[in-house]
């Protein structure tokens, strides 16, 4: 594994007048690692994945990315235009509501095209193809590829959300609570997928959850956040099986065993 | 006693100090090819969606020597066309026509004439909405970040779309173009047989948008090229039939009804086009005499 963080946050600070949204937030995510963010509603997750996505401003703090010419720039310092052809394109961003994140006036094939068009692919059979390739690797039919993702699932639709992130390769994707409103059984098939697709495209996730077995299944590090401040982090290993903070005993011992 | 009274109105309506301002607004638009400058729009005689951007473009620019034609689908005699050529032979007393050659500006609503355009003529277009972008993105924020960063992905999102759904591109008329490789434009909504009119054309070309107060332009022998797909080129529609009036072919086709058993014929839908050929001694088919409207006529001789 290259041994340079893919991905750098010190001191990252956000807050709301004088509410602190998140704060002192230092870590690394390494290239091919899943870092699970947790801890319960209100305690800074998605605030701080925000932030880090540049999706929101941040008060103060740094975030360092490595490009793929291996620059490691502060955010801040990359223009508006480098910034939003980054997320277009090496980045990607899951939405715990697929409608948030797909395009629901188009069809899934335009869906997952879209990033394709948007660096520049102008060939109508080419941006079909990979569309329906992409579909089938998450699992839906490429007959469906002309239908609207309002005639889709739950499930379907965030596996659509899903292909139309990866299409162009991304290095570091973002999810917020991917499975949070789908049921269990269609949660295990998401999850499933996320696993295999993750370890097969070497991706670094920085996910956020509530739900701890989501965290448990799919990531390497685990933070643990409470009131905006990160109360523990490690291995997830290590942090469930031998919590230290007061606050993950708390959440480990909250999990139902079955 | 008689006091001695103003004119009614200013010279072409609007009041110098507005003219000034959407003369500015379109040397910017001019400077910058397919860029939409914002102006302050003002309220028209007219309902919204009548043309009040064209007419505040036209009145902006009219002088007395000017010849003014005004043109609604093609066609110099629609309520629209009159309305706004009586309006400014009233207000601003220029002389008017019909015909495409004579005219120095011409105030259109969805057509360029058929007659190419030539240098010294300015084409005036009504726009109802000038943002190529709106129908896929509704924030203006957003577009104008994306016009600014030429982030034009959704463009081709739209046109995709076509595709699937409907095996070709299937946008007729307003078909997006990219001026000079740089800003995609909406030309309005023009038929895009119209399109290619607007590549290289000689005339100045400007566009008004009266209730998204917006302007933009064309200047003379800008490279204006449709969007598409490699392996889906631009194609502009083609017609079967000859004009039933004036015979003319290629040109772009109203299709009339004419009676209620499927009776129908095609005429040009440039008027003046129309009766130029007429009056050089062209003659087309006349009246569809065949199936059920034959019999109906027939019975009537």
């Amino acid at each position: 594994m290259n041994s340079d963080p893919i991905l750098s946050v010190r001191k990252l600070e956000k807050r709301y007048g004088n509410f602190i949204g998140c704060t002192d937030i230092s870590f690394d995510v390494w290239p091919g690692e899943v870092v699970a963010i947790v801890g319960e509603s209100g305690s800074g997750k998605t605030t701080l994945l925000n932030c880090i996505s540049t999706r929101m401003e941040r008060s103060s703090g740094e975030i360092r990315y490595r490009m793929r010419d291996r620059r490691y720039p502060d955010l801040a310092e990359l223009s508006e235009a480098e910034l939003r052809f980054l997320m277009r394109t090496d980045w990607g961003f899951v939405h715990q509501n697929p409608a948030d994140g797909l395009r629901m006036q188009v069809s899934a094939g335009a869906n997952v095209g879209e990033r394709l068009m948007a660096i520049g692919d102008r060939n109508y059979g080419e941006i079909r193809r990979r569309a329906s390739d992409w579909l089938e690797r998450v699992e839906i039919a490429a007959t469906r590829i002309d239908d609207m993702p309002v005639s889709f699932s739950g499930g379907m639709r965030q596996r659509l959300q899903i292909a139309r992130n990866l299409v162009t390769h991304p290095r570091l994707i973002f999810m917020d609570e991917p499975t949070g409103g789908l049921d269990v059984s269609v949660q295990a098939r998401v999850l499933d997928l996320l696993r295999m697709l993750v370890s097969d495209l070497s991706l670094s996730v920085i996910i956020v959850t509530h739900d701890l077995a989501v965290a448990r299944l799919l990531s390497q590090r685990m933070i643990v956040m409470k009131s905006g401040r990160i109360v523990e982090q490690g291995l997830t290993d290590r942090v469930m099986d031998d919590p230290s903070h007061p606050y993950t005993q708390l959440l480990v011992a909250s999990i139902l065993e079955n | 006693m008689k006091k001695p009274s103003l004119p009614a109105y200013n010279f072409a309506y609007l009041d110098e100090q507005t003219k000034r301002m959407i003369r500015r607004a379109i040397l910017k638009a001019i400077a910058i090819p397919g860029y939409q400058v914002p102006f302050a729009s003002r309220e028209m005689p007219m309902p919204y969606g009548w043309g009040t951007g064209g007419v505040q473009v036209t009145a902006s620019i009219l002088g007395p020597d000017d010849v003014l034609k005004v043109i609604d689908q093609g066609a110099d005699d629609t309520t629209n066309a009159v309305s706004i050529r009586d309006f400014f032979a009233k207000v601003a007393d220029v002389a008017t026509t019909t015909r495409t050659t004579d005219a120095t500006i011409i105030q259109t609503r969805h057509r360029i004439p058929e007659t190419p355009l030539t240098q010294g003529q300015i084409i005036v277009y009504q726009v109802p909405i000038p943002e190529p972008l709106r129908f896929l993105e509704p924030r203006e924020t957003e577009t104008r970040v994306m016009h600014a960063l030429e982030e034009y992905g959704l463009v081709h999102v739209k046109l995709y779309e076509d595709i699937a759904q409907h095996g070709h591109i299937a946008t007729t008329y307003a078909y997006p173009v990219k001026v000079e490789g740089r800003y995609v434009m909406d030309p309005s909504p023009i038929p895009k047989f119209d399109n290619p009119k607007m590549h290289r054309s000689p005339a100045l070309q400007l566009f008004g948008a009266g209730r998204e107060k917006r302007i933009y332009a064309l200047p003379p022998f800008t490279n204006v090229i449709s969007l598409d797909f490699e392996d889906h080129p631009f194609k502009v529609q083609r017609f079967e039939s000859r004009c039933a009036l004036c015979d003319a072919q290629d040109v772009y086709m109203d299709e009339v009804i004419t009676d209620d058993r499927g009776g129908r014929m095609f005429v040009c839908s440039d008027t003046d086009h129309c009766e130029t050929r007429r009056s050089e001694g062209y003659q087309g088919a006349g009246l569809p005499q065949h199936g059920a409207a034959k019999a109906d006529w027939e019975a009537a001789q």
